[in-house]
């Protein structure tokens, strides 16, 4: 479908995307929010933002999204939202009964200057937020970086309840950036096996996974509680996955009480998982588990049994910085060979990573950040590809080239298994690599002509 | 506690801060919501409707733009570039399996992508840059620009910059006054027919033949234009124009050439309709596609409006439609009857878009011996709700714009086996263990005509039937482990 509209010859654009990848800033700051435990998260915009957030997020997970909207109309367009603001913290304490509300704002409320802090001081003031409850804030100019920016913003919000009592409780912070709330489950699990306590913020898992009980919660059992969030400030110190999704939080902690953090990369494939588990080895002061060694050792094991399928294959990916940056890393491990990554968030630093990874390899990468599906396209057009990986809007690409197709990342609109299966870890890794191989090989059983086509791979 | 804060019925004398848990009565509503909610047989019918959500609702509810986008997103050969934020751009690309028969230019995603810079300064030349760049590549028969929030605050003079492009290229460039804040979908529908307007009534009508219609409101999901179109002209009537489904310039160009608009969705195509009643004299009927009598009435009064102003051509117009009634009932009704057998007796919600569709589900429901309990919509008037209130059992819950603590509450209350709704309201219907149809936009199976009746009844009968509510712990009072066992 797509192949008609896109032509092989790449053009100078300057003033226009086509077939984005990547959305805009509120929708991650509303994913953030979510892994709060009873929290609500609310759009200081327009109805229609929060209603597309919301429908893309439903559409991902499957499961029952709640935001609120200050239902922007005219008048507060053009005279300020505050009483829309102040309303709304009314009327979703009234109703709904969070414990703490996340506004996040949105290009119109941006662009009119309210100022959400003094808002929220207001709020709090007037008596319109019960004892015990918050609101947390963040502001996500939808023009400005991108659904990646928006996430760690809120993310940085969360930290502003750290509080610092000037002792150490023995806890680290780790700050897992956007993943599924299945790859959150197996970072909690790993620290658990590691005997290491770890406050985990954002948390959405049991909030975006949770089972059919037969009721609708509109807060879910899962999330990180306000406590936590609290207490974030006595941690040893905190591990934040991911540059682009993680860092900002972590610094802010760093320099309001004096956590010391780390920046790691997010744990997919096998060396950033090491790095990971190191990583929370050292600041806690244990060691590694043998049942944490032998999970490696079987990702290990797999990658042997089937390293000569893997060999010099080409990849192309999509999707957001920080995922692409480990995914790189491992495939590059593994011996397949990443070709053409785009990312739409902006920042050259992205490049400058994916550069580095690839240094060695016997051929030139195409990278691009701030880069959108239809150049994408055309570079898998000028030099072809075996694998496509990325969130389901790759999947025309798919079609027109006929590519095997995995998809990784947000949106994921057509396929389940994300919300329960991780991706990040050593176990993470096996699935992967179980998705890559089913993927190949599956070609490679359809392509293969009768003679050549055998029972034992 | 302030006015707002009271938020309770007189059936449910708590207050909220004595309940622990997710209040699950009707207790769930705003004070300032009661007014748009009524159940039959309770009182006068009175409701307060197309009035704008209560800030920090969670409101099913979108936007300006998006009424727009939906509206003109089927016109398959042109244009439609969105001037704003990427985000906008990116939450309709493709939206919804509207089916082209032919160009495809409509499923690609075009964005201005406005950065800071673009917001301070302007995003006038930004967007005079796309068009150059857009229209020589892909030479479509028109362009769209659709406004947004943030274009409607800076001042950009997006008529202007259409007029300019469209000179430099010699086809339309149709501003689209979108912006999101400006109120709910109504306005953006609106919008969208003002942007068509200037496209009708400029193509060349010669060769139209007196006996032919445009359909309007429906957007060919799941082809469901096709089906329609077949009906027609097995009743020998030419269609002109898909507004917008299976949508095309030229055909919007020359639609004035048609003698009657047959509207459908009662938002979002009825105001072009007026205007070319006014501009063009041609009449328009209200019609549904929807279920069996919805259906055969929509046809019959195309036949019978025909065979009243062209008799001569009209012939037996009103016999060829009957006869045609006859062979698709023929076929249907015998299918319906099996799956009829299984659903007899069970309750339906309807929660949907626009109101029109409410009417027609609730009659729909009943030919598979089926009660609506619940139904509502994002945008109805309070006419279609007192029409509504007026099909519907006493006891029969009418809601407008409500919010999912509200969904979730008249789920239990009234104890439904199917919701029919949007993307937003599906996972609240499965988390209560309640079957579900989409019926709005993202369904991927044609719900129109006679043979959409029958599609829509296998759906439902799928889902109420679903062996996996039996596995749901709310409804195990219904259907204990051991009775599952017996009947598994």
């Amino acid at each position: 479908m797509l192949l008609r509209h896109t032509p092989k010859e790449i053009t100078e654009r300057s003033a226009l995307v086509i077939n984005p990848a990547k959305t805009c800033q509120p929708i991650g700051a509303m994913y953030a929010a979510l892994g709060i435990h009873g929290c609500l998260p609310h759009s200081h915009g327009s109805q229609g933002c929060c209603a597309y957030h919301r429908s893309a997020l439903t559409k991902h997970y499957k499961e029952p999204i709640s935001a609120a909207t200050s239902s922007f109309t005219e008048g507060a367009s053009v005279f300020g939202g505050q009483a829309n603001l102040l309303q709304a913290i009314e009327n979703i304490f009234t109703v709904y009964e969070p414990e703490v509300i996340a506004v996040h704002t949105t290009c119109l409320s941006e662009t009119i200057g309210d100022d959400i802090k003094q808002i929220r001081d207001k709020a709090e003031k007037s008596g319109v937020v019960p004892g015990g409850k918050h609101v947390i804030y963040c502001n996500t100019p939808s023009y400005i970086g991108s659904h990646v920016t928006g996430f760690s913003n809120m993310v940085k919000g969360m930290t502003e309840i750290a509080e610092s009592t000037g002792r150490k409780n023995g806890k680290v912070n780790v700050i897992p950036g956007w993943v599924e709330p299945s790859d959150m489950e197996e970072l909690k699990r790993l620290a658990v096996l590691m005997n290491v306590p770890i406050t985990l913020f954002p948390d959405t898992s049991g909030v975006l996974n949770g089972p059919l009980s037969g009721e609708f919660k509109m807060f879910p059992e899962g999330g990180v509680t306000m406590k936590e969030l609290r207490e974030a400030g006595d941690a040893l110190g905190t591990l934040a996955l991911g540059e682009w999704c993680s860092a900002d939080a972590a610094r802010s902690l760093d320099t309001r009480c004096k956590v010391p953090c780390r920046v790691l990369d997010m744990p997919f494939g096998l060396k950033a998982t090491d790095r990971f588990v190191d990583a929370l080895r050292t600041i806690a002061g244990t060691s590694v588990p043998e049942e944490i060694t032998r999970e490696r050792g079987q990702l290990v094991d797999m990658i042997s049994d089937s390293h000569q399928y893997f060999y010099q294959k080409k990849v192309a990916l999509f999707g957001d910085p920080d995922q692409l940056i480990s995914m790189t890393e491992f495939l590059v491990s593994i011996d397949m060979w990443p070709m053409h990554l785009v990312t739409g968030t902006p920042g050259k630093k992205f490049e400058k990573r994916i550069n580095e990874l690839t240094a060695h390899l016997p051929y030139e990468v195409n990278v691009q950040a701030g880069g959108d599906m239809f150049l994408l396209h055309q570079w898998i057009k000028n030099e072809p590809v075996d694998l496509l990986m990325g969130n389901t809007y790759g999947k025309y690409i798919a079609r027109d080239e006929d590519l095997p197709f995995l998809r990784w990342g947000f949106p994921i609109l057509d396929r389940v298994g994300h919300q329960y299966f991780p991706t990040v870890g050593y176990k993470g890794g096996l699935r992967l690599l179980e998705k890559i191989l089913s993927l190949l090989l599956d070609r490679k059983d359809r392509d293969d002509s009768e003679t050549v086509f055998e029972l034992t791979l | 506690m302030t006015e707002t804060a009271k938020a309770i019925t007189s059936e449910c004398p708590e207050t909220l801060e004595e309940r622990p848990a997710i209040p699950a009565g009707r207790e769930t509503i705003f004070e300032e919501r009661k007014d748009q909610i009524h159940r039959i047989g309770e009182g006068e019918f009175a409701m307060a409707c197309n009035r704008d959500s209560l800030a920090g609702a969670v409101s099913q509810r979108a936007c300006v733009f998006c009424g727009s986008r939906v509206v003109l997103y089927p016109i398959a050969d042109a244009l439609h570039l969105v001037h704003g934020p990427i985000g906008c751009a990116a939450y309709t690309w493709d939206i919804r399996g509207a089916l082209s028969s032919g160009p495809e230019l409509h499923r690609l995603s075009f964005s201005t992508d406005l950065q800071e810079l673009d917001v301070v300064f302007g995003g006038e030349k930004k967007l005079a840059k796309a068009l150059d760049e857009l229209i020589p590549r892909y030479g479509p028969k028109a362009a769209f620009v659709y406004s947004t929030c943030i274009v409607g605050l800076i001042g950009d003079d997006l008529a202007a910059v259409c007029r300019a492009a469209a000179k430099r290229h010699g086809i339309p460039v149709i501003p689209v006054q979108s912006e999101g804040f400006k109120g709910n979908k109504r306005e953006g529908y609106l919008a969208a027919c003002k942007a068509m307007r200037t496209l009708v009534g400029t193509g060349d009508t010669s060769g139209i033949s007196k006996l032919s219609v445009n359909i309007m409101g429906d957007f060919n999901l799941a082809g469901e234009t096709w089906i329609i179109k077949d009906y027609l002209t097995r009743m020998g009537v030419e269609v002109v124009a898909g507004i917008t489904g299976d949508g095309r310039v030229d055909s919007l160009r020359r639609a004035h050439g048609a003698g009657l608009n047959l509207v459908q969705c009662s938002g979002s195509t009825q105001d072009l309709a007026r205007m070319m009643r006014e501009d063009f004299g041609i009449p328009f009927l209200r019609v549904s596609w929807i279920g069996i009598e919805d259906v055969a009435e929509s046809l019959y009064a195309v036949a019978e409006h025909f065979e009243l102003t062209q008799p001569e051509l009209a012939g037996n117009i009103v016999e060829r439609t009957a006869e045609l009634v006859r062979a698709e009932l023929a076929v249907l009704m015998p299918q319906l009857k099996s799956l009829r057998r299984d659903l007899e007796g069970k309750k339906a919600a309807v929660y949907v878009g626009g109101s029109f569709k409410a009417f027609s589900l609730v009659k729909a429901f009943r030919h598979l011996g089926m009660e609506v309990v619940i139904v509502g919509s994002q945008t109805g008037t309070e006419e279609d709700y007192r029409e509504l209130a007026a099909i519907c059992a006493p006891g029969t819950i009418v809601v407008d714009d409500a919010n999912p603590l509200e969904l979730s509450a008249f789920l239990k209350e009234k104890d439904v086996d199917i919701f029919v709704g949007g993307v937003k309201e599906r996972p609240i219907a499965f988390k209560l263990g309640v079957g579900f149809c989409d019926h709005n936009h993202e369904r991927k199976i044609a719900l129109e005509g006679f043979v959409g009746m029958l599609n829509f009844a296998k759906e439902v009968h799928a889902s109420v039937l679903s062996p996996i509510w039996r596995f749901v712990p709310r409804r195990n009072l219904h259907n204990s482990p051991m009775n599952a066992g017996e009947e598994a």
